[in-house]
């Protein structure tokens, strides 16, 4: 393994939910009240009134040490409910929530003092038309102000799901004369459009504005969103099997990952026990795709830097992935497996002989892939000190998965709030120092070796069982469900009323955590080393817009 | 460096030999749901009653199968006692308006066909199948079919994804970029008729609700091959399968 970086990683530091709880009652005993929380979350921090939130959230994430999960902003009839989530390493999510009257048109910002909810709010604003007070800026986020006029708030209850927003009256023809913000205003400085129809290859839609002076570009800041579907609308109104194929279907590349999120936080609802061999199932599904995607990003990386055997490898291997999935589980992103309550088939003995099989296969292949790369000057010249984000910033922007892990952070949900049965696993969360694309590249490599061991020892420990338990009691309300997709943390959060149709659902995923950082590694940098930062960087523009 | 070019010459060639030979390699395609014999009237239509989004037709004992709205959700293919058999081939394309009203490219594209991907708001699985085509084990350029960075230089439109509102304007752009002739083929579900997002508000549901479509395929996702058989479909080299049921509610 290649050296750590200079500056020493901070151990894995566990925080204690009294420390916690001791912590928000000296600095704000008279404006909160505790309380246990329930179904996945296991804190939960009422506010009387508002005007304590943004210092709240700035102690928890700074003085306690929390990372920051996401907000969930969900409409009744009568009040906001906001809830600003959470995690204490260690021992679970703590919810801080906040509800305000209905009529409430403005809530205070906290991103002043947690940078990563910045994303966030600007999300609520544009859907729910909640304005955050204090926030540097709102609007033109998910609905781009080209198409959307102002005021208007979608995902607020009145406005129906079915109507295609193309019929609407209130849509405007596209604006000619819509800008987009720069900030380089220096003399001679110009904007480069890239996307979203990317010149050049297949890329996802997204746009960028490349702010250049010539050579080097100052700024970069991705315009997502253009793939928006508004999935959690549609899924409000439909049962949970159908919020299920939706949550399968809106990333593939992570499915099972999001799959079992959704599915996690079913069980909570329905108090189901999954059997032991479906939790291991589970394990080794989870990981057979980390393992597929960390050989596609791979194979990204190398493409960026046109080193073409090294793609063609790479891309061979990923390919010998999809095709051992779809032998062992019928599909070659794994979609139609996970339901509430645990799998919706079985495997036999020879299913794993032939998967362990090609496994190792890909986990040789991609050793003499690292090998030969790890001699490649040229190659590793064009990762090295590109994209730099250090330590700070990573903790600064929240950064999650194997992006926030090659910049020092320990984030890894398998390991600080375990789930399905990761807690009787051994493994390794590799960490880099460094954050420059290289690092990156080499925590993909760790992970995938580190994946195909979870699949071994998964495979070792099948007990025979039934796969699936049946939802027997069911209480309606919300409960979180989350995974460590292989991009870094989803979680995934539904309301469930009596009859269990899904009142509200709500995705919070690790791309559009990882994009709202993105800026960082993109300050300052030759223009072509652009297509390498985003390769490094592996995020997926699905997963983020939803 | 030079032992990357003995490394590449080492690994030797790995391309499939599709069109000219079937590729039976395990796993390259997901198969489909075909029509079914059942023995009774009632089970044909409790296996209809499985598919969330009636991709399965019950008529007398038989349970059809309408290809182009299947989700691959596998409801069909374990988990209950009424399934359906399933086929292990990949050559599905079918002419959007059709049998006989699609009409390939002329004999001049055989050889140089040039094909402009757009993301109109897919899951990534489409767009991640589509970029396998051009990996060494499909390696589409040896059959004469070129990804294109500009839609000026693009016979082919190849959209994935439920056209997402936001991609509206730029998809109509790239098409009209486009010289003639063109073809233009919805690969996936969601680009067939929105797939699990289907006409919502912020999902057109689909490209034919767009654009004049010419092919579709199938699947969610369609497999590399699958894509591959309507690419040559397009300019004549292969004939698109007879259309399994007509496009309701698309037009
Ligand atoms: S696999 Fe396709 S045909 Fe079968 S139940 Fe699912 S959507 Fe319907």
């Amino acid at each position: 393994m290649p050296a750590m970086g200079a500056s020493p990683l901070m151990p894995f530091q566990r925080i204690e939910l009294d420390g916690v709880a001791a912590a928000v009652q000296e600095q704000f005993g008279s404006g909160i009240s505790l309380e246990r929380g329930s179904r996945g979350v296991v804190l939960a921090i009422h506010l009387k009134e508002p005007n304590v939130l943004a210092d709240l959230s700035k102690a928890l994430f700074w003085d306690v040490g929390c990372s920051f999960g996401g907000l969930i902003v969900e409409e009744h009839a009568d009040r906001w409910r906001l809830c600003y989530l959470f995690l204490a390493r260690g021992s679970g999510w703590v919810e801080v929530v906040l509800e305000v009257p209905a009529t409430v048109q403005a809530v205070p910002s906290i991103s002043a003092g947690v940078h990563a909810a910045d994303w966030f709010e600007r999300e609520a604003e544009d859907l729910f038309g909640l304005r955050f007070e204090g926030h540097p800026r709102l609007g033109d986020f998910i609905l781009h102000d080209q198409i959307w006029p102002e005021g208007v708030a979608p995902h607020r209850k009145p406005q129906r799901k079915s109507v295609n927003v193309h019929q609407m009256q209130f849509r405007r023809r596209p604006n000619p004369d819509w800008r987009p913000l720069l900030v380089v205003q220096d003399p001679g400085s110009f904007a480069m459009p890239v996307g979203p129809v990317y010149e050049g290859g297949i890329g996802e839609s997204l746009h960028f504005m490349l702010e250049t002076v010539g050579e080097d570009v100052l700024r970069a800041v991705p315009r997502l969103f253009y793939k928006f579907r508004a999935v959690e609308k549609i899924a409000e109104g439909q049962g949970v099997s159908d919020v299920l194929l939706l949550a399968e279907r809106f990333a593939a590349t992570s499915s099972f990952a999001h799959s079992l999120a959704f599915s996690l936080a079913v069980e909570r609802i329905c108090s189901l026990e999954v059997p032991k061999r479906a939790t291991n199932l589970r394990v080794l599904l989870a990981e057979l795709e980390r393992l597929r995607h960390h050989a596609g990003a791979i194979t990204g990386i190398c493409e960026s830097t046109a080193l073409a055997v090294a793609a063609s490898q790479a891309a061979i291997i990923e390919e010998e992935l999809l095709r051992a999935s779809c032998k062992f589980a019928g599909h070659r992103y794994l979609f139609g497996l996970n339901t509430p309550g645990g799998l919706r088939r079985d495997f036999v003995s020879r299913d794993f002989e032939t998967l362990i099989g090609a496994v190792d296969r890909a986990i040789e292949d991609l050793r003499e892939l690292e090998d030969r790369l790890h001699f490649t000057s040229s190659f590793l010249d064009r990762l090295e000190d590109v994209g730099v984000v250090d330590p700070s910033k990573a903790r600064d922007l929240n950064l999650v998965g194997p992006v926030g892990r090659a910049s020092g952070r320990g984030h890894d949900l398998r390991r600080e709030c375990p789930y399905g049965g990761y807690d009787s696993y051994t493994f390794e969360t590799p960490r880099e120092a460094e954050g420059d694309g290289y690092a990156r590249l080499r925590v993909l490599f760790q992970e995938a070796y580190a994946s195909a061991g979870l699949i071994h020892q998964s495979i070792e420990r099948m007990e025979p069982g039934p796969v699936v338990a049946l939802c027997e009691s069911f209480i309606p309300g919300a409960a979180l469900g989350w995974a460590e997709a292989p991009i870094g943390a989803a979680l995934h959060w539904i309301r469930l009323d009596e009859s269990g149709i899904v009142e509200r659902y709500r995705a919070i995923t690790p791309s559009f955590n990882n994009w709202l950082g993105f800026h960082a590694a993109v300050e300052d940098f030759a223009f072509q080393d652009f297509p390498i930062i985003l390769a490094t960087f592996g995020l997926s523009a699905t997963e983020c817009d939803r | 460096m030079s032992f990357w070019f003995w490394h590449g010459l080492k690994k030797g060639v790995r391309s499939t030999h599709y069109p000219r030979k079937f590729e039976s390699a395990a796993g390259v395609s997901p198969g489909r749901p075909v029509a079914t014999e059942f023995d009774s009237a009632t089970e044909a239509v409790l296996a209809a009653a499985n598919c969330p989004v009636d991709a399965i037709v019950a008529r007398g004992s038989a349970a059809e199968v309408k290809l182009e709205r299947c989700i691959y959700c596998q409801h069909c293919h374990y988990g209950n006692p009424h399934l359906l058999e399933w086929n292990s081939d990949y050559e599905w394309t079918m002419a959007a308006l059709g049998p006989g009203k699609y009409q390939p490219l002329p004999g001049a594209y055989h050889r140089s066909l040039h094909v402009m991907v757009v993301d109109a708001g897919d899951c990534g699985a489409c767009l991640h199948e589509v970029k396998q085509l051009n990996n060494p084990l499909y390696n589409m350029h040896r059959l004469g079919i070129f990804l294109t960075a500009t839609p000026r230089f693009a016979d082919v439109l190849l959209v994935v994804g439920p056209v997402s509102e936001n991609m509206r304007v730029p998809l109509l752009k790239t098409y009209e970029a486009m010289p003639t002739p063109k073809r233009i083929l919805a690969v996936g579900a969601c680009a067939i008729n929105g797939g699990v997002f289907g006409r919502a508000f912020m999902s057109a549901g689909g490209a034919a609700s767009v654009l004049p479509v010419d092919l579709l395929v199938p699947g969610d996702p369609p497999p590399p091959l699958a894509i591959l058989h309507a690419l040559l479909a397009v300019t004549g080299r292969k004939n698109p399968v007879a259309q399994m049921a007509s496009l309701e509610g698309n037009s």
